[in-house]
């Protein structure tokens, strides 16, 4: 039959399923079959923290969400178009998110008497009218992925796993996307095991053919490529590009990158990454714990490498004495902090931004640092870049904060060119800096930076000795003088809040906003969408994010004073807020969000909606 | 690498400009001036050699060394120390801690450095008791001591370091004593000469919270009889006349101190320091009695085994090997690896 083929301007797609049933490999390849074809991306995985919660339970649900568009977009969509829904569990979970009219897939050989009643339904939703709003497409997937692998030497049970390689391929058929990538993939993924790439890609090529041929599909849908920049792009997770950005820091300082780590969720991707790159010299270390991990890293900053811990939340609080440490070091050491919801282990694959406080105020003592929040996965790459380079040019810990959203979350990124990217190469201070000529002071400070020198072991006639205790100015001996402590105070805090950082820059196309909104790190996209949707219909509102949030940008004070309303959203109490008020005594409107999930845009601009009302 | 040249350094010239401020009397002073004194000998430039300590009286150790060094926080000298040391292997990299220091808060960091066997050099100065912060009792204190902070007497059973660091599969595990210069000396040479961690206890005496630790040791009137000072290759005899000796009986796990008179010559011990499995060098460990009849000093253990650094070092290089393009061409390379596109 000839199917009608119906264009889009952009779809929402989640995949669901058990834990076991390979739903973040389908979403991935998804994706990715989705960058070759040009459109821009946004996605989104959801996973619970077990590895295998029991089978067709609602804890054991995993998700991925994938928002593709033939224009630029900033978010993983709030609504799912379509639920890809590989069992009831997966349904039950998800069928809330779900508009009326979106399409849902079930995979019917799952809805068996047993797994309805494991979530509770006493009737099969697919047998009663509850989904009567809904456009179902019930597809005995499972065994119609068996009946195609039957004449495959593959186990049973390795037919059934294909189930997922079937539905990515009636998806890759529905919306017409390239699955050359895929079969690359399968033939990557099972070089060991021939009989598996056989049987994914029948499994894959079943699918495929089923919506062809199937009457439940009659269309079939195009989305066309993005408007993007020209250049090479490639799909990117935060983590990912965080990892890269780490690499690239190395090869443009020309230091060793060394990472101390602890595994921990959501950041070991960062640590396993890097453990891959050791041909750029870089050498990674799994610690015994956090406070090992971050110790290793500052001392292989004093040694003249680029020092890095990666870790979450709690591990940035057993972190902090060594961080403490570091800021009267006065040594370069990059923290990364990959937040998820806390306290303690809260909700560990779920994002929030509720350790900005611990990044700026929490450790003992006067001990300012360097905060940075990217704002988006590819911009991890370039905010791990900064963050090095504040690190190794003003010689202090800086707290790099990206979140679960970001991490986890994958965006077309647009290749950078190399040699474009900041120069970040160091002077190690290899003559004494006396006045005599023979003194080696090493707190004599850049006057320009307030750094102190970087002199490394193994620099002959600079032998010192620097530690925990205060230290006299420039000589850096030991000191207890009432004087001497106040002024090292003011200058470790001078050295810091005098880091020139770019001026923040404010969005507002009509030029005549009254309502500014502020925000930090991964809020970006849905605050960015929830704008571009008022202004769609007419009203103004100005949008800024701020990426340095220690020290903060010279020109905020007057961005914030000239609007009649600021409103700062975040997935916190208000910690940001607070700051603001503090610090530029405006009285800014905190609009605040804990559920370990990101903002949707259209929330935001209901919000922002009654705030313009009341201007 | 070339025949090293005679740096010809002194004691002298490992004198940092810094006062010492240990208490007038500490065996602090003695461990300084021993290995001020024994450092030369190493031919390491000063500058190659960086001290590492955490916190106690004994972490003040480097701002005394003219080296490089870093007076860092309580318990982390060897997680520190452990990045330093595999980020630079052209370093000799030594470790200053306490009982409280590493067997305390840095007790997870110490046998982790072991573990690895990281390329350091970690000098344990034992006091048995808290110092800087006046007189708690430590994890070496005795059972019942009475301290400040235990005035009904401790009710923890103490750790016996060379056990622990034994168990935790140290390679190189050393002791001697603070008066000793000459033996403590000997020590380090073979502390220094290994390769991987090396863990020497000092028995070190603190004159104002717990004076007197280790007299037993000390005395002249008792010493031969409570030390037995352990040589590779010689059969283990001690007391003043030889009187003691080290068996293994039969049918036994441990070792046990009998009177030489009483068994054959060929039943006494003789010492390897080679031995590769730990139990023997632990049984060693177990000697002592509470007061501390029958310790051994000298080195117990030193086996051959890779070094984190080496093993770290030698990933690197094979790595690098194959690498024939520019840091700036490979990060290219990197970008642009997995499923790329282009838009023209």
């Amino acid at each position: 039959m000839t199917k009608q083929i119906r264009q889009l301007d952009r779809v929402v797609i989640r995949f669901a399923g058990d834990s076991g049933d390979g739903m973040q490999l389908t979403g991935d390849r998804f994706t990715s079959e989705t960058a070759q074809l040009g459109n821009d991306i946004s996605t989104l995985p959801n996973f619970p923290a077990e590895i295998r919660a029991p089978a067709g339970t609602l804890p054991g649900v995993s998700s991925f969400q994938v928002h593709f568009a033939d224009y630029d977009i900033l978010t993983p969509g709030d609504a799912p178009n379509v639920l890809v829904a590989m069992n009831p569990a997966a349904l039950k979970a998800n069928l809330a998110d779900l508009p009326r009219g979106a399409d849902i897939i079930v995979n019917t050989d799952e809805f068996t008497k047993r797994n309805l009643a494991k979530v509770g339904y006493q009737v099969s939703p697919l047998d009663d009218d509850s989904l009567a709003g809904y456009v179902l497409h019930p597809v005995a997937l499972t065994s119609m992925t068996v009946g195609a692998l039957a004449a495959h030497d593959v186990s049973k049970k390795d037919a059934e796993r294909s189930k997922n390689m079937f539905a990515l391929g009636l998806l890759s058929w529905m919306y017409s996307r390239p699955y050359e990538s895929t079969l690359r993939f399968l033939e990557r993924k099972f070089a060991a095991r021939p009989e598996l790439v056989a049987a994914n890609v029948a499994a894959f090529r079943a699918g495929w053919n089923f919506g062809e041929t199937t009457e439940d599909f009659a269309v079939r849908y195009e989305v066309k490529p993005a408007k993007m920049k020209p250049g090479t792009y490639r799909n990117i997770t935060g983590n990912a590009a965080l990892s890269l950005g780490l690499v690239a820091a190395g090869v443009r300082s020309g230091l060793p990158v060394f990472l101390g780590a602890y595994p921990i969720t959501p950041a070991s991707d960062i640590l396993h990454e890097l453990s891959k790159h050791k041909r750029f010299g870089v050498i990674t270390m799994q610690a015994e714990d956090e406070i090992a991990a971050v110790g290793a890293a500052l001392g292989a900053s004093y040694g003249g490498s680029l020092g890095v811990t990666t870790t979450s939340g709690p591990g940035v609080a057993l972190k902090s004495e060594t961080i403490s440490l570091a800021v009267a070091l006065e040594l370069p050491l990059v923290i990364v902090d990959v937040q998820r919801a806390g306290p303690s282990t809260g909700m560990p694959t779920k994002t929030e931004q509720a350790d900005l406080n611990m990044a700026l105020y929490g450790r003992h003592g006067e001990a300012p640092v360097a905060v940075i929040a990217p704002r988006s996965p590819s911009d991890c790459f370039f905010a791990a870049l900064e963050a090095a380079r504040i690190a190794l040019t003003y010689r202090t810990p800086v707290i790099l904060l990206s979140d679960n959203y970001v991490a986890n979350g994958s965006e077309p990124w647009l290749l950078p060119d190399v040699e474009s990217l900041p120069d970040l190469r160091v002077e190690f201070t290899t003559e004494p800096n006396g006045e005599d000529g023979t003194t080696f002071l090493p707190y004599l400070r850049d006057p320009e930076t307030l750094a102190r020198p970087w002199a490394i072991p193994g620099t002959a006639g600079l032998e010192h000795r620097i530690g925990g205790l205060e230290k006299a100015d420039k000589t850096g001996d030991i000191s207890y003088d009432p004087a001497n402590h106040d002024f090292m105070v003011r200058t470790r805090a001078a050295r810091i809040e005098t880091i020139p950082v770019p001026d923040i820059e404010v969005e507002d196309p009509d030029g005549d906003a009254r309502v500014l909104v502020l925000g930090w790190g991964s809020t970006y996209g849905p605050i960015g969408a929830a704008c571009r949707g008022l202004r769609q219909r007419g009203l103004s509102i100005a949008q800024a994010h701020l990426r340095h949030l220690a020290p903060m940008p010279a020109n905020l004070a007057e961005v914030l004073r000239s609007y009649d309303r600021v409103v700062i959203p975040e997935m916190n109490l208000g910690q940001l807020a607070h700051v603001i008020r503090a610090r530029y005594l405006v009285d800014a409107i905190s609009y605040n969000q804990v559920r370990g999930l990101p903002f949707t845009a259209t929330e935001l601009e209901t919000t922002l909606e009654e705030v313009l009302k009341n201007v | 690498m070339s025949e090293p040249v005679a740096l010809k350094l002194t004691a002298k010239d490992f004198k940092s400009d810094q006062e010492v401020r240990w208490c007038p009397g500490c065996g602090d002073y003695a461990i300084l001036a021993a290995i001020q004194q024994f450092m030369p000998e190493l031919n390491i430039p000063r500058e190659r050699t960086v001290f590492v300590s955490g916190i106690g009286c004994s972490s003040r150790f480097p701002y005394y060394m003219n080296t490089y060094g870093m007076h860092s926080i309580h318990g982390r000298a060897p997680a520190i120390a452990t990045g330093l040391s595999v980020s630079r292997p052209d370093l000799s990299v030594w470790v200053v801690t306490g009982d409280g220091d590493a067997l305390s808060i840095g007790g997870n960091h110490l046998i982790h450095a072991l573990r690895r066997n990281v390329n350091l050099k970690i000098l344990l100065f034992n006091n048995r008791i808290y110092g800087l912060t006046k007189g708690q009792y430590s994890p070496t204190s005795e059972v019942g001591k009475v301290t400040k902070s235990t005035p009904a007497g401790s009710a923890d059973a103490p750790f016996n370091p060379l056990s622990l660091a034994l168990g935790a599969e140290a390679s190189f595990v050393g002791r001697t004593i603070d008066s000793d210069r000459k033996h403590l000396q000997s020590v380090l040479r073979a502390a220094a000469e290994h390769q991987g961690s090396a863990f020497v206890e000092i028995y070190q005496n603190c004159n104002i919270f717990n004076d007197g630790a280790f007299d037993q040791l000390k005395d002249p009137t008792t010493r031969d009889d409570y030390l037995i000072r352990l040589e590779h290759g010689q059969p283990i005899t001690f007391g003043a006349e030889g009187q003691f000796c080290v068996v293994h009986p039969p049918g036994g796990f441990g070792l046990e101190v009998r009177e030489t008179s009483s068994v054959r010559p060929e039943e006494v011990v003789v010492h390897d320091t080679t031995v590769a499995d730990p139990a023997y060098a632990f049984a060693l460990s177990r000697l002592p009695g509470l007061d501390l009849r029958n310790t051994p000093i000298g080195v117990f253990r030193s086996v051959d085994r890779p070094s984190y650094d080496s093993v770290v070092q030698s990933q690197l290089a094979a790595a690098k090997a194959k690498v024939t393009e520019t840091p700036e061409q490979q990060l290219a390379g990197l970008l642009a690896s997995g499923d790329t596109w282009t838009i023209i």
